[in-house]
């Protein structure tokens, strides 16, 4: 039946429908005077043009791109999905690309304020792009840490073109260029929030997680509470700590405890971090089958051995998922903390919010993004060189 | 060698064992057998102290075990549970290796250890010393859990129900394994069960317990043939009472010292009679030559005989 052949991935024909769709219809990148003024679109095919005008190579970024496009019409095989893995990561990194020269270009003949940002279809292609290529490192059924190689490459990529300067015409690093004193410390510092609050949230949360997996009544007395604190709004938590903190301010002055800053910013995200990892310890716990406990100590295993050896090994996966989810959500509130003076990078993205520049809010998102792929990946990768022995 | 003194326990509102004393003799191979909650498992589990008897004494070797840490009691015996509980994240390797290395053996030592042990228990040492318990069959993982419980050579080995999960050939398999490794090491086992054929097919002698009292405690011919009540005779099946007979009792016991040459291929003098009647229904003939250990001619089996009482 060859009309049933000619549609091999729905997946991949999804994909390469949404990046016809974009680039034909969607703005590639917006032109602006300056930041506050809404700029005028720039299609891809328009983007394309000013570089053939100019003779530049650029036109190079749709083989890859025309490659995603053919995928889904081809008969599956390892070399395809090679070439889809590989074409998705170059057309995600050459559409940066790409939109860098055409910022450099529409910048050498506009006023220095000019503002060139990214438009709805550069997002959505880029998008698909990365998607595209996660896509084929599934279908070559490799596991799960060469999905992060595959990130970290086309990350490392941008990273190369960040650093040579190709991409300083972009709107979103001008802003960082204004920014570039703080940008540095506001990365240092949200990291510095994240940190603080897990020192509290480990110590306290997997002492009360075993507690709880070994005593039904601590159990059902700790769960109700900590859901309902997650489900707390952040902003609403934070301002609940402000009086009873400002209160403890005022008594103990010489403790440097203050109602807003970064001591209750850490304190409500110690607050949000305890769920997932109490729960994630507790079920950890709680998978170790019970022939097994019954066997180490049948074998005159000590309480002690018992735990350190086969509990707490046992349990190190699920664990490590309780972690993850907690660092990537802390990663995302710590942002919101910059509404009470915590700084980090939410203090850039309010600015920008503030001030109506888009570009400054993307620099303090970007990161914050970054971040949290960045961690989840690296404890996906760490549960899955556990987990494999045990599985 | 284990030694029961009128132990009770109770988990209220019920009494799991019952005033039980008993004797379980250096080198015996005892099996506890009784329908489910009637202690058997319960009163095992006394032995190497996973459960604390109400009253009581339980000795091992003459010494009251209620006056030993339970880790060092039970590091000096084998424990093997129905569920196996092989440790997931070690080797098999490791895991037979457990009790060798809480008792701190040098590494040599229980390298050599392990391979003994794979060869005793017929585990290719190439294919499964560096596997993980769940790259194992159901039987395989049972013969690393015997194997396990073996290491440290203890001189008792306790076993829970360990091969119900298992099944029918697998199970006959590793019966027949267990018959070997208690011939040739001379381990004491208590062995639990609610099989009465795995009971008459392994035990020295059978201790069926109900409702937490020792109802009957002898060799399984005297099982058989003198069941102490009711239940006794329930556990051996009234119906088959005949056929569980000639699964225990041996051609020697029914054979005719007669010179007579009858034709045939000969029966080993120690194989059971079942065999011996499963011959004859399949050779069409109502006698059998019979030889001993060596091979030598030691008789005729008639059929009367077997089925005179």
């Amino acid at each position: 039946m060859p009309h049933r052949t000619i549609l091999h991935n729905r997946v991949a024909l999804l994909l390469a429908a949404a990046i016809a769709a974009a680039a034909l219809t969607l703005p590639f990148l917006g032109f602006a005077p300056n930041r506050l003024l809404s700029g005028r679109p720039v299609a891809l095919w328009a983007a394309l043009e000013g570089a053939a005008l100019e003779g530049a190579a650029d036109w190079l970024v749709l083989l890859p791109g025309a490659v995603v496009l053919a995928v889904p019409f081809l008969r599956p095989g390892r070399l395809v999905s090679v070439a889809y893995v590989a074409a998705g990561v170059l057309f995600a990194v050459g559409l940066v690309w790409l939109a860098g020269e055409q910022a450099a270009r529409l910048a050498a003949n506009a006023a220095p304020a000019a503002r060139t940002s990214f438009g709805a279809g550069f997002w959505v292609m880029e998008a698909a792009a990365l998607l595209a290529a996660m896509d084929g490192v599934r279908r070559l059924g490799l596991a799960s840490a060469w999905r992060i190689a595959v990130g970290a490459v086309a990350a490392g990529l941008i990273g190369v073109m960040l650093a040579s300067g190709r991409l300083d015409q972009l709107s979103i690093l001008k802003e960082y260029a204004n920014q570039r004193d703080v940008f540095a410390a506001a990365v240092v510092r949200h990291a510095v929030l994240v940190a603080a609050a897990l020192v509290p949230t480990l110590l306290v949360g997997v002492p009360l997680g075993v507690l709880a997996q070994r005593v039904p009544r601590v159990r059902r007395a700790v769960f109700p509470v900590l859901n309902v604190v997650q489900t707390v709004p952040s902003i609403a938590l934070f301002g609940l700590l402000l009086a009873p903190l400002s209160v403890l301010a005022n008594a103990l002055p010489g403790l440097g405890i203050a109602g807003v800053g970064p001591v209750p910013a850490v304190i409500a995200l110690t607050f949000y971090s305890l769920l997932p990892i109490v729960r994630n310890t507790v079920e950890g716990l709680d998978g170790v089958p019970s022939a097994v406990r019954e066997a180490a100590r049948g074998m005159g295993m000590t309480k002690r051995q018992i735990f350190l050896k086969v509990e707490v090994p046992l349990a190190l996966p699920v664990f490590l998922s309780g972690l993850r989810i907690t660092l990537v959500q802390a990663v995302g509130l710590a942002a919101v903390a910059a509404l009470i003076g915590a700084g980090g990078l939410g203090a850039i993205m309010f600015q920008g919010l503030f001030a109506n520049a888009l570009d400054l809010v993307l620099l303090g998102a970007v990161p914050v993004i970054v971040l949290a792929v960045a961690v989840d990946a690296a404890l996906k990768l760490a549960v899955s060189i556990i987990g494999r022995r045990a599985a | 060698m284990i030694t029961f003194e009128r132990v009770t326990k109770r988990f209220e509102p019920w009494t799991a064992v019952d005033g039980v004393s008993l004797t379980v003799e250096a080198g015996e191979f005892c099996v506890l057998i009784g329908p489910s909650g009637s202690g058997k498992s319960t009163l095992m589990k006394m032995v190497n102290r996973l459960i604390v008897p109400d009253e009581g004494t339980i000795r091992v070797g003459g010494e009251d075990i209620a006056m030993l840490r339970p880790e060092d009691l039970r590091r000096r015996m084998g424990y093997v549970i129905q569920n196996v509980g092989l440790f997931p994240h070690w080797t098999v390797e490791r895991n037979i290796a457990t009790v060798p290395t809480l008792l701190g053996w040098p590494k040599a030592r229980v390298r050599d250890r392990v391979s003994d042990l794979l060869d005793l228990l017929k585990l290719d040492a190439r294919r499964f010393r560096d596997a993980y318990p769940h790259q194992l069959s159901g039987g395989q993982q049972q013969r690393v859990g015997v194997a396990r419980a073996l290491a440290a050579e203890p001189a008792i080995l306790l076993m829970d129900e360990p091969f119900s999960a298992l099944d029918p050939i697998t199970r006959g398999a590793l019966q027949a394994e267990m018959t070997a490794i208690h011939k040739a090491t001379g381990t004491t086992i208590v062995f639990v069960t609610h099989d009465m054929d795995e009971a008459l097919k392994l035990a020295n002698r059978i201790a069926v317990l109900d409702h937490g009292r020792l109802i009957q405690f002898g060799p399984p011919l005297e099982i058989l043939h003198r069941p102490a009540n009711d239940t006794v005779r329930d556990l051996i099946g009234r119906e088959d009472w005949g056929l569980k007979l000639l699964a225990v009792e041996t051609v020697g016991q029914r054979v005719r010292p007669d010179v007579e040459k009858v034709p045939g291929a000969p029966l080993p003098i120690d194989a059971p009679l079942r065999q011996a009647i499963a011959e004859m229904v399949a050779r069409g003939t109502d006698r059998l030559p019979v030889v001993d250990a060596r091979g030598r001619p030691a008789g005729v089996l008639h059929l009367s005989d077997v089925v005179r009482s």
